[in-house]
């Protein structure tokens, strides 16, 4: 059986997909294009001269081994940012779908921390955690512990995952909810009768009916924690202790907008983009095919 | 095209007449807030209040990064103003900028107001000033780092407030002392890589980079992992581990903790004094920043930090003489003697110091003229002059991620100099291709 809907001419479908394809070419190959060629420069701050340097910029930042072990720390930290910021929506998600009474007000309440901006969400949570006046490394030195993320680099990570994941439970936490409550209660009550306890339901049938909300953020958390996250990075650590925290995203904004060098500013932006290209190439291809439509 | 004599003769006067009745406005980018912004904007209120024919329009644009970052901005999209407020920092970036520019001298020089370089402090003009010595910016707001001292902490830990701290080894005894004595913050910096690396050099008279730091050329490489300064860093780091050095942050985070009286002694800019005076309850004390014995003799002279107002390219001829105007009134000692006592900066010229001297303000404010004869004392070498680096901002962010490693205990501090002078010399490289 054909399902789609096959059109006589070329143009009536080019112009209904022309919005698309403008907002893309104006907002995505444009810039893209332009990165692309900046990238291939040293250009002086105040676009009075550019120096041809080929691929000078590439050759200066992937010889560099600070910029190489960035690449790591994007990795550990997009994992991280990822990997809590799904759990524990998809446990929040779990328990707001068995909760009868009440759960509006629940729900309401989960969602609002995705209403805050990341640098100030960042700034919060930096206010919690600061070494001198924060409520919680107060806490912390009670019981013993001296937090100071300011030189230990695993507190640090530990900070901008938290204070990035943080708004991102919200989000997560929406989709999940919805999808939970998309699968038919009739499948559940049936395996439920046939003996199945709340694990095994969960496992068989809920999780992978769950799987394409699943997989959709996924790439939407990957893709945030690469690109959404320099906000929070910036407001809590400045990329430090040493490089700790300097993530890609967080290098190309600081060495393009803070310290005026946008020839490696544009090379890292082009790495970056070949980078999700080839994660998204990567999630799809294989991922998805254990994803239940 | 016929014009009646006298109907032409009109229409000229009218146009140079023009400007009296139309201000012509001169726009102002500067980065602060607080109070600092609140001082800045008397100065502009009384600058237009004093005269009727500019107005000075003041625009708060964010930290010094991000004024910078607005100023570029605003010149790559045609939209500049008249006068940029840049930190020490960029000063090599506007150097370069030739074509975004105007120099300040030449400025004045339209401006038709009599322009006497001379006037200006050599230790603060230095840094702004090209090797023919012809201005290029008019120095703001210049500070230096001192040493700041919490006196009660010193009299609870039962020693002398008032003993001998110019030297490191005594500074380095006296934190033993302290830390025995149970307290918990002997000493924290602010601007670690400004006061202990690039201020240190200077101090010891040894180069933080070649070519007389910068100054030379363009071709410059870094300098500053020499014995000296190792020796310095690599006594910090030991202070680090012990205890006795707390690291607060990059930037002046450790302020927070002198204000509230936790650290006994904190290495700052001169111009912490306002915020101190307004926020310490205990009795504080400036004393010189410390040198090592075992380096040099005596010290030679610290170098400065702040900011300076770089005037821009594209404008017409008669905003300049309005730009001129105003610079001028700004440095002129009244100003400047008021500006000095209100933050703790440095007065620019010789005649505002003086002015403060004259009107007992040191005697009553005791300390706040170190910073002045820190600087002043001796006759600035190639070593002590200043800094002209380019892409310094990201050669500081390279030397804070260096030392912290050493705070840390990770690296030791020959590694991490050696590793940042190797670093920052392929950005100085980047600098200089850009440039070319």
């Amino acid at each position: 059986m054909e399902k789609r809907v096959r059109f006589k001419g070329i143009w009536l479908p080019i112009l209904l997909v022309m919005p698309q394809l403008i907002i893309t070419a104006v907002f995505f190959f444009y810039p893209a294009g332009q990165a692309i060629w900046q990238s291939l420069f040293i250009p002086d701050p105040f676009g009075l001269s550019m120096q041809w340097v080929g691929l000078g910029n590439f050759e200066f930042l992937l010889s560099d081994p600070y910029y190489r072990a960035s690449f790591v720390t994007t990795a550990m930290f997009s994992i991280l940012v990822t990997v809590v910021s799904m759990g524990v929506a998809l446990y929040l998600a779990v328990l707001a779908d068995r909760l009868i009474k009440g759960s509006g007000t629940y729900r309401t309440l989960l969602i609002w921390p995705y209403a805050v901006a990341p640098a100030v969400a960042g700034v919060l949570w930096l206010f919690m955690f600061n070494t001198r006046v924060g409520v919680i490394s107060w806490y912390l030195g009670l019981l013993g512990y001296d937090w100071n993320h300011v030189l230990n680099e695993e507190e640090a990570m530990g900070l901008v995952v938290v204070a990035s994941a943080w708004g991102r439970i919200s989000y997560n936490f929406l989709f999940f909810l919805a999808g939970l409550q998309a699968i038919p209660k009739s499948v559940i009550e049936a395996a439920a009768i046939d003996g199945a306890h709340f694990w095994t339901r969960f496992r068989t049938i809920v999780w992978p009916l769950l799987s394409p909300t699943t997989f959709f953020l996924l790439v939407v958390n990957v893709v945030y924690a690469f690109f959404e996250t320099f906000g929070v990075i910036h407001t809590i650590t400045g990329g430090g202790p040493q490089q700790a925290t300097t993530i890609l995203v967080y290098k190309v904004y600081s060495d393009g907008f803070v310290s005026q060098d946008l020839g490696s500013s544009a090379a890292q932006s082009v790495i970056l983009l070949v980078i999700v290209g080839l994660l998204t190439i990567i999630q799809f291809k294989f991922i998805e095919r254990r994803v239940h439509y | 095209m016929k014009l009646s004599t006298p109907l032409f003769a009109g229409s000229l006067a009218t146009l140079i007449a023009a400007p009296a009745v139309a201000q012509t406005e001169v726009e102002f980018w500067h980065a602060f807030t607080g109070r600092l912004g609140e001082l800045v904007a008397e100065q502009v209120e009384t600058f237009n209040g004093q005269q009727d024919d500019y107005i000075v329009v003041a625009s708060h644009k964010g930290n010094y990064s991000e004024t910078l970052n607005s100023g570029i901005a605003a010149f790559r999209a045609g939209e500049q103003p008249h006068i940029l407020m840049v930190f020490e920092v960029g000063t090599a970036t506007m150097m370069s900028a030739q074509g975004a520019i105007k120099p300040v001298y030449e400025v004045m020089q339209m401006g038709g107001a009599e322009f006497d370089q001379e006037k200006y402090i050599g230790a603060v003009k230095g840094y702004y000033t090209t090797s023919d010595g012809d201005m290029l910016s008019l120095p703001f707001n210049s500070s230096t780092p001192v040493l700041w001292v919490n006196r009660d902490k010193f009299a609870e830990a039962g020693l002398d407030p008032d003993m001998d701290l110019s030297t490191w080894e005594q500074v380095g005894d006296t934190l033993t002392q302290l830390k025995d004595a149970g307290v918990d913050c002997p000493m924290t910096t602010a601007w670690q890589s400004w006061i202990h690396l690039e201020n240190f050099s200077a101090y010891h008279d040894t180069p933080f980079a070649t070519k007389a730091n910068g100054f030379g050329g363009r071709d410059t490489e870094l300098a500053f992992n020499s014995d000296a300064q190792v020796a310095h860093i690599s006594a910090m780091g030991e202070w680090a581990q012990d205890g006795k050095f707390i690291y607060a942050g990059r930037r002046n985070e450790g302020g927070a903790n002198f204000r509230g009286g936790e650290c006994a002694m904190f290495t700052e800019s001169s111009a912490g004094y306002a915020g101190i005076k307004a926020e310490a309850d205990f009795a504080f004390d400036v004393r010189p920043l410390p040198y090592w014995e075992a380096v040099a003799s005596e010290p030679q002279n610290t170098i400065i930090g702040g900011a300076s107002l770089w005037v821009m390219e594209g404008h017409e001829d008669e905003d300049y003489a309005g730009v001129a105007s105003f610079l001028n009134f700004l440095s002129s000692p009244e100003i400047q003697a008021k500006w000095h006592q209100d933050t703790g900066y440095l007065p620019i010229t010789l005649e505002a110091g003086d002015l403060t001297r004259e009107q007992g303000f040191y005697e009553e404010n005791p300390g706040t003229d170190i910073a002045v004869k820190q600087m002043t004392t001796n006759e600035p070498t190639d070593n002590s002059k200043g800094l002209r680096l380019g892409s310094f901002d990201q050669i500081r962010g390279i030397i804070d991620e260096e030392l912290e490693a050493v705070w840390a205990g990770d690296k030791e501090a020959q590694a991490a100099l050696d590793s940042a002078v190797e670093r920052g010399n392929q950005l100085l490289r980047r600098f200089e291709q850009s440039a070319n």
